[in-house]
């Protein structure tokens, strides 16, 4: 067995977090784990992009491009911007909240429609699932809550080798015990997100 | 988990196995200058050494913490120097003539290095210092092997009384993987330094004598390296690859086909191993990152054994030598070796998407002081000399305020160049850790030769870039050592600097004026920006958050904050101009700025 994830999104956005997470899942699974991250400039609002590759026999912390078994992107143009890690038999799963960069937010630079970029997702694969994970979060309580619902989500999506009690059991222990009962909220209404 | 247990197993980073590797090997004393990709490797020491009854410091730059941890070493204790890359070049001289005396304890020197410059002004292959130091080095693959690593490079150090460079690049600083905790070893907590004249004096007459006991200890550390367990032969066939570092990786995992030769003990090369390797292959497949290192080297050993097997990679054109290799790299290799079928990626999306550079955090002090040098700029021709730090980031627009960018401390010298060599006047912007890294002797110089310069020392109190660590302006507070801020006001005064201001970079008004004034001074003027990094007080929970809110009915639409201040917090729906509450501090920069008065900052 081989399983990566690609996880895409901003710095801040709890990209590291939700990595931490699913490979401390599998390494309890008894899998073999070989992650990359990228850090030192992640707070600093750039693009950041996680590899996490689950297996019997993983070892490079990189896995090819098109070679995603599942791109989890936390924002809408990341997700985009990565889709060449993915290929038609990738499961992509994409927070429609966006992050406006800073040119965005200045007004220099024009952030795309979103109902748009899914659009053009669409006529390149069946695989697409989409939901609002920062507003699921604000129902459950809290926007920071986005990437419990995101992991939450993650454990319902077809073919995934990790059980869904596992990763919440992690990412419970993971969180600061004041937000624990927030996130494991979270963590259900992504897990009901899903189709 | 705690990196400090007896037992057990963690999913480490790369720099975390690193760690508790040190812990392992029983390492006494540790020193570094923050550097990423090694950052982290200091900032979890901060945290334990003292428990790990380890001393650590963050040395004020790379060679006095190479200084540091090389007298541990010759004195008989365990020691550390981390670095990045770049770093090795600044404690290169040290380096160089500490490999003539050698060390009594075993001592490991960590060079970082950043193929593809993730987070560094250049992609140089340190590896070569290994050769030039005539040093043994030792290259990782994994985190897994990273830790397993160090233990063996401390015996080896010890057992040839060298330092030992040990390389790693950022996909083994910044990889994961799962960390078998290993026994760890009791070391003597202090050393005695037994004079020794004749080796630790360097003076020719015994540099000239040490220079021999160097050449003999490296014909035993190529010896070492023939019988090494990290220099070994997997699979079989008569295609051979030759790896190192993380491409062994890729070539495991991504090709199948060809007997490897996985070097982990890469100077010096274990030459009969390698040569017995090769004779009877068909082809030789070198598989390594940046230059060709092992390459040229196994070139020659060919040669001198008069080996006739082609060997392809980089002098080939199969491989690259520029930027870090991935799996996909291993489809130039297609002719020479099985390689895994990868799944054709999916198209780009069509769709124009706005780039997402980093940028200056909501609130930076930094932004304040760029536009306000701006504004006093004008019409004036200067050329911006930035240096290594958050600060860099001044390059973007609207600020532009980075025209040249070399190294630690390197704009303050050149300011001097430029303003001596051309009519444009010339402002060096440095960060406080920079400027105690590297800042102090070229403004010494500048003074010295009488250059006419402004230097502006951007102290927002802490070393932000590589994740907030103490400097010696902040003072140290950790492992039971306190120390006291050092004032860079009074030691610039002291250095007889006569135009010294520090400003408040929100205060922008008084910024421009003062930065006039700074312009038009005949002689070394220095402004001291003075403001704490917001990221560093939020994570300290320190940060008093106020809101800066927009009053529409004042707003006149003309976007003055958004294009000299262009903070993230500010968000422009059209013609309307609102601070976005998840992102704003209320330091009230934009406020500063507006003709009107329409922001206002709420407690």
């Amino acid at each position: 067995m081989r399983y990566t994830v690609q996880i895409v999104g901003v710095g801040g956005q709890g990209v590291l977090l939700a990595s931490m997470v699913l490979g401390t899942a599998a390494m309890r699974s008894g899998h073999r784990v070989a992650m990359s991250e990228v850090h030192g400039m992640a707070q600093r609002g750039g693009s950041v992009i996680c590899t996490l590759r689950i297996g019997d026999d993983v070892i490079s912390p990189l896995e090819s491009t098109g070679g995603a078994d599942l791109i989890i992107g936390f924002e809408p143009v990341e997700t985009c911007r990565y889709l060449s890690l993915g290929s038609d038999k990738t499961q992509i799963l994409m927070n429609l909240d966006p992050v406006y960069p800073s040119m965005v937010a200045a007004g220099f630079e024009e952030y795309p429609d979103i109902q748009g970029l899914v659009g053009s997702v669409r006529t390149m694969t069946d695989n697409l699932m989409t939901l609002d994970a920062t507003k699921i979060a604000l129902s459950a309580g809290k926007a920071v809550a986005a990437n419990a619902v995101m992991i939450g989500a993650v454990a319902a999506v077809r073919g995934f080798p990790l059980k869904k009690e596992l990763l919440k059991e992690v990412l419970l222990e993971k969180v600061p015990s004041k937000s624990k009962e927030l996130n494991s909220k979270a963590f259900e209404m992504g897990y009901g997100a899903m189709p | 988990m705690n990196i400090l247990e007896d037992s057990g197993k963690d999913l480490l980073l790369g720099n975390e196995a690193i760690v508790r590797g040190l812990i392992e090997a029983g390492v006494r004393v540790a020193s570094t200058y923050p550097g990423t990709p090694s950052s982290e490797i200091g900032n979890i020491l901060e945290e334990i050494s003292e428990k790990a009854g380890m001393y650590f410091e963050f040395s004020s730059n790379e060679k006095v913490a190479f200084e540091v941890s090389a007298a541990a070493a010759i004195a008989g204790v365990r020691s550390f120097a981390f670095m990045k890359h770049v770093g090795i070049n600044v404690a290169a001289d040290t380096l160089m003539t500490l490999a003539y005396s050698g060390v009594n304890g075993g001592m490991l020197i960590l060079s970082a290095d950043d193929p593809s410059a993730h987070s560094s002004q250049n992609e140089q292959d340190n590896r070569y210092f290994s050769t030039i130091s005539l040093l043994p080095m030792m290259e990782p693959s994994t985190p897994a092997e990273a830790k397993e690593m160090i233990g063996y490079a401390y015996e080896i150090s010890e057992k040839l009384s060298l330092p030992v460079i040990y390389r790693t690049t950022t996909r083994v600083n910044h990889a994961r993987s799962i960390v078998e905790f290993g026994p760890i070893k009791d070391t003597k907590a202090k050393g005695h330094f037994v004079k020794d004249t004749q080796r630790f004096v360097n003076i020719p007459a015994f540099a000239k004598n040490n220079r021999l006991r160097l050449l003999e200890l490296n014909k035993k550390a190529h010896e070492l390296s023939e019988v090494s367990p990290f220099n070994r032969i997997e699979g079989s066939g008569d295609v051979g690859v030759i790896t190192s570092g993380v491409s062994y990786t890729y070539i495991k995992e991504y090709t199948s086909g060809a007997a490897i030769l996985k070097l982990g003990f890469t100077n010096p090369l274990p030459e009969r191993k390698i040569a017995e390797f090769i004779k009877g292959k068909r082809y030789i497949i070198v598989v390594e990152e940046l230059e060709p290192f092992l390459e040229d080297q196994i070139f020659r050993i060919c040669a001198q054994n008069n080996l006739s097997v082609p060997i392809y990679g980089k002098r080939s054109g199969h491989l690259p030598r520029e930027w870090e290799f991935s799996p996909d790299t291993m489809k130039r290799l297609k002719d020479l070796l099985t390689v895994r079928a990868m799944p054709s990626p999916l198209a780009p999306i069509g769709m124009k998407l706005p780039n997402r550079p980093a940028t200056l955090c909501a609130g930076c002090p930094h932004r304040g002081m760029y536009a306000a040098t701006k504004k006093a700029v004008g019409k004036r021709e200067v050329v911006y000399c930035s240096d290594i730090g958050c600060y860099t980031l001044g390059v973007q627009p609207p600020f532009s305020t980075a025209d040249l960018v070399i190294c630690m401390g390197g704009g303050a010298g050149a300011a001097g160049g430029f303003e001596k060599a051309t009519d444009q006047k010339a402002i060096a912007f440095i960060g406080d850790s920079t400027f105690f890294h590297s800042g102090i002797t070229p403004l010494i110089s500048a003074i010295f030769n009488g250059h006419s310069i402004v230097m502006v020392i951007l102290d927002n109190r802490t070393t932000a870039m590589t994740g907030h660590q103490p400097n010696p302006g902040t003072g140290r507070s950790f492992g039971s050592v306190n120390t006291e801020p050092i004032s860079i006001e009074a030691l610039v005064k002291g250095l007889g600097v006569k135009f010294i201001e520090t400003i408040d970079p929100y205060d922008m008004k008084a910024a421009e004026k003062i930065m006039k004034d700074a312009l038009d001074f005949d002689g070394v003027a220095v402004v001291i920006s003075k403001c704490p990094c917001p990221l560093e007080l939020k994570k300290s929970k320190t940060l008093v958050i106020r809101e800066c809110h927009v009053n529409q009915s004042k707003c006149i639409h003309c976007h003055l904050c958004l294009k000299t201040i262009a903070c993230p917090a500010l968000v422009a729906k059209g013609e309307t101009v609102m601070t976005d509450a998840t992102a704003c501090i209320g330091c009230g920069m934009c406020a500063n700025v507006c003709p009107k008065g329409a922001i206002e900052v709420m407690k």
